[in-house]
């Protein structure tokens, strides 16, 4: 078991940088996603902790020791990839034992070894079975198997859902979460899937362009994201951002977008907001704080419907303000028709104001 | 992939510099690379690249090897009305080979796509048999096919009152045998890439087709044609070297004869050079088969490219 | 669809079928049996001549009169026996498998190795190299036989076996690393990369993952070894002359031959068996046969 500490990682491929510059401490049996778009370095980053890629420039230690130069196999890591890259030509048990056979353990300690990572993720029975007659759930499990069969320090896992059907995702998921409880080994797992993420971390790394976004656990990301990028990326559906301005409103501090609305800031922002009375900021609000007329003094306002997704327990519905679409969670008794108006609160308390310069979150 | 594999306990491992250096040299990748491939250019570099130059050196020697002619050789060739006729029939060969193997090829292998899939394996695998056997074996079963006396063609056409064909001493109809048999061995060839490339198609293009009101023929034209274009561009020039080049049918059914009239580049080349003896002259005459492979294979080349770059 | 039912209206109404697709399909699958039909007559019908002619008595092969399509006086294995007894027939077939042996292994080491570095050690000048390997496989045997021949001639090789051991490798050799780069090539990058997690070296990865994984375009390639080793023409007629050198091909073309009468049932009998060994293999292995055929030109 180890922490791993990334120090001013830098990668650049020809001459495009992909990761420019990475600074995280992972702690010992931490659970630490990497989450962002496509391109954004995140398996970059993963793949130079496992080795597979030279490091440009900065330092990655694992359980204290710099590792920059030393090769994959001597990092005492395990991987777990995207296309299970399990040896089409080798049993499970083959597959599981490759790496221990390398190091020329001996055959009653394989035996132990493999049948031990085998009950853990109930997989005993597929042992002397080939890939090829294997489900993609349960080579996802024998991936994983070759992965903690040797007992490495750090786990690593790149994309290893990503091929799975929305089904067995989900189980894998809840499989990956029990055996890293079980085993407590320090894990880095990267990931596009945001739900993965949330569910999944005690941590997550919010990458974009190459760069950490935020770090954080998954409820800080949620309900304080830092940028403009994270408020965007995580919540499905995605927060809904409108342009808008700052103005003194009696005393308080509130934002008009265009005519049409005006939210009154909570008055404990008030310090916060201050510096930026009269710019032009952007105002981020999560679908599920604009939602049918509830108790309480919050904002309505009346908008017409361009249409519904109704998903049972809730309604998802879209309209257009100040010209652009935004989209609100009402209870399915609210009703709401396309092409109707509807009644629908702000909930400002839970909103965000984004500088468009820095793209920070006030 | 890294390079850092040498790294590896390295202080541990080399007590003075100089040994970690060379160990260090000896275990990166390029190093490595370089000795894996070694074999491979030791064999291209002394068995091809270097016979290649050696020849064009010994085609401007004098017959004994003693004295350099320059491009005495070459214009000695230029005068021998045989040697002009050695181009025409090259050239007439391998086009009219080529042509007749690849529309052969191409509708045995729409032949063989369009029946029932468990009976394709036994039909392709008996149609394949011309090319298994050693083209110097199965021609001679030609010549003795084509033999004057006991000719089992011209016994078959005398049933139906044909009077008997000079299958290998009339000039038109050696060329004519020659190239049939040429035919023979290579069609399978063309059948196999055809196949190939057939069962590639995406069975929805078809499909998607037939809902755009395409009769068979515009399916053929529009869809399967078009998606094959580029391996029958491939195969067609592949094929065109390889018959160009051609040695073993012409050398055991005709010899080159009658007259000269079957002599292709190789064959000529050898009755030249060895056996009688004018390793030079030999050389010239095969050298005159380059330009045309070369540039024969920058195209196939480019198609390969192509083909790499679109899939 | 109303287009091909207008194109067949006629002949289906002629026909008094169901339906149209039906009767489409019918006729395609019809022309189709006869095309094939007419190529497989065409494409056996000399090695079928070549086995009734070796299975004949000579006095019947003589006889004018006789169907020379079939046997009616009676099978024969005296042109077998006389051939595996009378002539050198067996020395040439040791000599073949001899010059066969090497060529395989020395041709799959050289170009598995060089596959190897070629596909997946991206180094310097490989993506030329790679190229110039193509570009080798397209060079003809008959455009550098007669400077080989003064070259094998200064090493002192002519007229033995072993030069053919020299030489062949230079017709196998670019093709099986051409195709065995595509097969290594399709191998996911994942694989190596998991092996080299699980602590393999350059040779235990080659050995342990894609020598198994890429078994086989390994096979293919060894019967491309074998088959060209087994057919070539070219150079063993022209560098070798003593019968005890010689392989199958040009001993069954050269020596059969006996002055001017012609043992043909011989000369059949002696053909068909020299090509035995190919068929065989290739009856056995025909997938992996076709599969190294066509991947010159759809792998790399």
């Amino acid at each position: 078991m180890a922490n791993v500490s990334l120090t001013n990682l830098h990668k650049s491929f020809d001459r495009t940088e992909a990761v420019c510059g990475i600074n995280l401490e992972i702690a010992d049996n931490e659970f630490v996603v990497l989450v962002g778009p496509s391109g954004c370095g995140k398996s970059t980053t993963l793949r130079m902790i496992a080795g597979l890629e030279e490091i440009t420039e900065g330092d990655i230690r694992i359980g204290g020791g710099l590792v920059n130069d030393v090769p994959p196999k001597d990092r005492n890591i395990a991987m777990v990839f995207q296309n299970y890259a399990l040896y089409p030509h080798m049993t499970v048990f083959q597959n599981m034992s490759f790496g221990l056979r390398l190091r020329k353990y001996p055959k009653d300690e394989i035996q132990r070894l493999v049948g031990d990572a085998a009950e853990v993720l109930g997989i005993t029975e597929l042992l002397q079975r080939r890939p090829k007659q294997l489900s993609g759930g349960q080579r996802q499990r024998v991936a994983m198997g070759r992965a903690i069969v040797r007992n490495p320090q750090v786990f690593l896992f790149d994309e290893p859902l990503s091929n799975l059907d929305a089904k067995l995702r989900g189980q894998m998921r809840i499989e990956i979460k029990r055996v890293h409880q079980h085993l407590k080994t320090t894990t880095v797992y990267v990931t596009h899937d945001q739900v993965e993420a949330m569910t999944l971390a005690d941590r997550v790394v919010v990458m974009n362009n190459g760069l950490i976004e935020q770090v954080g656990t998954p409820s800080e990301l949620y309900h304080q994201p830092k940028t403009h990028f994270v408020a965007g990326f995580i919540g499905s559906p995605a927060m809904n951002f409108l342009n808008c301005k700052l103005f003194k409103d009696s005393g308080s501090l509130a934002v008009s977008v265009g005519d049409i609305l005006k939210l009154q800031m909570p008055a404990d922002r008030n310090t916060r907001y201050e510096p930026y009375l009269g710019r032009d900021l952007v105002l981020g609000i999560r679908p599920e704080h604009v939602h049918e007329k509830r108790a309480g003094n919050e904002v309505q306002t009346e908008v017409k419907v361009n249409f519904i997704e109704p998903l049972g327990m809730e309604t998802m519905v879209y309209f257009t303000v100040n010209g652009v679409e935004l989209c609100g969670r009402v209870s399915p008794e609210a009703d709401p028709r396309p092409g109707q108006t509807a009644v629908l609160s702000f909930d400002a308390g839970k909103s965000h104001l984004i500088d468009p310069e820095t793209n920070q979150v006030l | 992939m890294t390079v850092g594999v040498a790294v590896r306990g390295l202080p541990e491992r080399a007590p003075s510099v100089r040994r970690g250096r060379f160990y260090l040299w000896l275990r990166r990748r390029s190093t490595i690379a370089v000795m894996m491939c070694f074999p491979l250019l030791a064999i291209i570099t002394c068995l091809v690249a270097y016979p290649f130059a050696y020849s064009i050196y010994l085609s401007m020697l004098n017959k004994a090897e003693t004295a350099f002619v320059g491009f005495g050789n070459f214009l000695f060739l230029f005068k021998r009305e045989t040697f002009w006729l050695v181009v025409q029939q090259s050239i007439l060969f391998a086009l009219v080979a080529v042509i007749f193997k690849a529309l052969i090829g191409l509708i045995a292998a729409h032949a063989v796509n369009t029946i029932p899939s468990k009976g394709q394996r036994k039909w392709r695998g008996m149609m394949m048999v011309p090319w298994v056997i050693p083209p110097a074996l199965s021609t001679l079963g030609w010549w003795w096919l084509f033999e004057p006396t006991y000719s089992a063609f011209n016994w078959l056409l005398a049933e139906f009152a044909v009077p008997a064909v000079p299958w290998l001493s009339d000039v038109f109809w050696a060329r004519f045998s020659v190239i049939l048999v040429n035919v023979w061995v290579g069609a399978p060839f063309f059948l196999i890439m055809y196949l190939a490339s057939l069962k590639s198609i995406p069975e929805d293009l078809y499909e998607a087709a037939s809902i755009d009101g395409a009769s068979a023929w515009q399916k053929l034209f529009h869809v399967t044609l078009p998606m094959m274009r580029n391996i029958i561009a491939i195969t067609v020039l592949f094929s065109i070297i390889v018959t160009f080049a051609n040695f073993d049918i012409v050398r055991v059914l005709t010899q080159g004869g009658p007259r000269n009239s079957t002599h292709l580049f190789a064959t000529y080349a050898f009755r030249v050079g060895i056996e009688s003896g004018d390793i030079p002259l030999g050389a010239a005459v095969s050298l005159f088969m380059f330009p045309a492979l070369a540039i024969l294979s920058f195209v196939i080349l480019r198609n390969v490219r192509q083909r790499t770059v679109n899939i | 669809m109303t287009n091909v039912t207008r194109n067949n209206g006629a002949l289906s109404a002629l026909l008094g079928s169901k339906s149209n697709i039906h009767v489409n399909r019918r006729w395609a699958l019809f022309a189709s049996y006869a095309c094939l039909i007419v190529f497989v007559i065409f494409f056996l019908c000399p090695p079928f001549y070549m086995l009734v002619t070796s299975l004949k008595t000579n006095a019947e092969i003589a006889n004018l009169a006789t169907n020379p399509w079939l046997i009616e006086q009676g099978v024969t294995t005296e042109h077998y026996s006389h051939l595996l007894t009378e002539t050198a027939f067996l020395t040439y077939f040791k000599n073949t498998v001899i010059v066969a042996f090497f060529v395989v292994a020395i041709t799959m080491v050289v170009s598995v190795l060089a596959a190897y570095a070629l596909s997946r050690l991206g180094f310097w000048g490989s993506g030329v190299m790679a190229t110039g390997v193509f570009l080798v496989y397209l060079v003809p045997d008959s455009l550098l036989f007669i400077p080989l021949f003064n070259i094998v001639g200064g090493l002192g090789l002519l007229n033995s076996y072993w030069v053919l051991v020299l030489v062949y490798p230079t017709l196998t050799v670019p093709f099986c690393t051409w195709i065995m780069i595509g097969y290594f090539a399709s191998i996911p990058k994942e694989l190596d990369e998991a092996a080299l997690i699980d602590g393999a070296n350059h040779m235990q990865m080659l050995l342990k993952v894609f020598i198994p994984v890429a078994l086989p375009g390994l096979i293919a390639a060894t019967i491309f070894a074998f088959t060209v080793s087994w057919a070539s023409f070219l150079y063993p007629l022209a560098y070798i002359y003593s019968d005890n050198q010689m392989v199958l091909t040009v001993g069954t073309v050269t020596t059969l031959i006996k002055g001017d009468v012609f043992h043909w049932g011989g000369l059949m009998a002696g053909a068909l068996l020299a090509a035995a060994p190919p068929v065989i293999l290739y009856a056995f292995l025909m997938d992996y046969y076709i599969a190294g055929l066509t991947s010159g030109a759809t792998k790399g």
